[in-house]
């Protein structure tokens, strides 16, 4: 296969199975190069599961992971760290290093994974937080800073590795109400500058205008895959478009 | 008073005593904490067969008196062809055993690290080793160090069995002195006050440290 041509990253027949429950039954799917892909479902779906299996942070029982055209060879120590590199991930609580401010947490895996000078590093995680508006936040701890901004701090450390590719588990669901925006408002600029990324997230009306499709995944299946126009559309009969109404219910009882 | 007996005698010997427990404490305190923080990941996330040995390492150590460690390293260890002079058996004796209980409470700051930073770390493509290096040991250290604080405290205590395998330090002069005078009530307590000092200086020392390397989030000192 040709680079370029193909999907950048095609997953296959994963199978994981955890704490003697089938958690994830056979899943695939593939994402081409500027795609994003908006993963729904209920909790416990396997959502988180999947993810982590497509950076093998969760070594999948069986199944396959191609990035670019080429097998991932994830018993190679070597081949996984470089697969890892490769694909930033974003976590639904931040997973900040709690001992190292927002500078150093950016700036870290540029020098001790990539091997870049001290002051190459600082330059390029000063750029990288400056770029999700945090240029004034560099020395703050992540006990210093809001839920919000400790994700965008996760985003920019994730992006200054040049990712080809980013998961997002769920990146808005641990925050308050009203620090869910900015964070949106970093993913979206991420989406419109053309990065590839796999989203999970319950935020259907954010999946809805930026999705280039909607996976539904319900007990460790993907049982629905589409553009957003279709799976979602409000005469749709698809369990999507059912679950959907469901957060969209709850979501107005919040207001 | 009788002050010959402590400018001419007690306190050049005490003081000549210091100099050498200084010279046990210092290597023990800080290649048994450096040990500790090694055992202390291996117990909690090294490969199961190193898991094991680092556990039975532990066991043995904390389970034993230190006074038969010296004994074995000093009077045991030459049957086995290997010679250990009293000074090196007694430093090799102390950080064994102290490293035992710091990977105790490395231990502890280790479980205490949320195990999401190490899928963080990993998802970026830090090795395991490099993880334990750069991200989980730095902080478990800091929510170890008043633990292990206690341990260096107590070490500059037990430092003084040393003088049992002949290794004289500050109790070992003492005590030569206190049995050919009889004059065991004032030497013992001349030499409590240079514990009591040392003590109180190891103290500030690692309050300092404590200070030096304190970050928000990670509870705050007085
Ligand atoms: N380490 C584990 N051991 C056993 N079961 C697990 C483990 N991790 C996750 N699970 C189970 O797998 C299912 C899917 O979890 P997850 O992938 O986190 O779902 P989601 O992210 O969609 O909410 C859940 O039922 C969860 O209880
Ligand atoms: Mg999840």
């Amino acid at each position: 296969m040709t680079q370029g041509q193909g999907p950048i990253l095609r997953v296959e027949n994963i199978c994981k199975m955890l704490g003697g429950k089938k958690i994830l039954n056979s899943v695939s799917l593939s994402l081409n190069k500027g795609e994003l892909k908006v993963l729904i479902g209920p909790s416990g779906a396997g959502k988180s599961t999947l993810l982590q299996c497509i950076n093998f942070l969760i070594p999948p029982d069986r199944g396959q992971v191609w990035l670019e055209g080429t097998e991932v060879q994830h018993h190679r120590k070597r081949d996984l760290y470089a697969l890892r590199q490769q694909i930033g991930m974003i976590f639904q609580d931040f997973n900040l290093f709690d001992h190292l401010n927002a500078l150093e947490n950016v700036s870290i895996a540029l020098r001790k994974v990539k091997k870049m000078g001290r002051s190459a590093a600082r330059e390029r995680a000063l750029a990288q937080l400056e770029q999700v508006g945090l240029g004034d936040k560099i020395t703050l701890y992540p006990a210093e800073l809001s839920g919000g901004q400790k994700q965008r701090v996760s985003i920019a450390r994730a992006l200054a590795m040049d990712p080809k590719i980013m998961l997002l588990d769920e990146p808005t669901s641990a925050l308050d109400p009203e620090l869910i925006g900015e964070v949106l408002s970093v993913i979206r600029d991420l989406a419109r500058g053309g990065m590839t990324m796999i989203l999970a997230t319950h935020q259907i009306g954010f999946a809805r205008t930026l999705a280039d499709e909607v996976l539904f995944m319900e007990d460790g299946r993907i049982i629905e895959q589409g553009p957003p126009a279709e799976l979602l559309a409000p005469n749709a009969r698809t369990r999507s478009r059912d679950f959907c109404s469901k957060l969209d219910e709850l979501y107005e009882e919040n207001l | 008073m009788d002050t010959a007996f402590y400018t001419d005698l007690l306190i050049p010997a005490l003081n000549r005593g210091l100099i050498m427990s200084i010279k046990l404490i210092i290597p023990s305190g800080i290649l048994g904490l450096m040990l500790g923080i090694v055992v202390g990941t291996l117990r909690t996330f090294g490969h199961p067969v190193l898991r094991k040995a680092a556990n039975g390492y532990t066991a043995v150590f904390r389970g034993t008196p230190l006074v038969v460690q010296l004994f074995m390293l000093y009077f045991g260890l030459p049957n086995l062809g290997i010679y250990l002079d009293a000074y090196s058996a007694a430093v090799v004796g102390f950080i064994l055993c102290s490293s035992a209980y710091h990977s105790e409470y490395i231990r502890g700051g280790l479980l205490s690290i949320k195990h999401g930073q190490v899928l963080a770390a990993q998802s970026m493509g830090f090795s395991t080793f490099k993880t334990m290096c750069h991200i989980i040991v730095p902080q478990a250290v800091r929510r170890a160090l008043p633990g292990c604080g206690n341990e260096i405290i107590y070490l500059i205590k037990y430092s003084s069995l040393a003088y049992i395998i002949t290794c004289i330090e500050l109790t070992g002069e003492g005590k030569i002195i206190a049995t050919r005078y009889f004059r065991f009530t004032e030497v013992f307590m001349v030499i409590g006050c240079y514990y009591l000092v040392l003590v109180t200086f190891v103290t500030a020392g690692l309050h300092k440290l404590e200070e030096k390397l304190q970050i928000p989030g990670f509870g705050t000192i007085g």
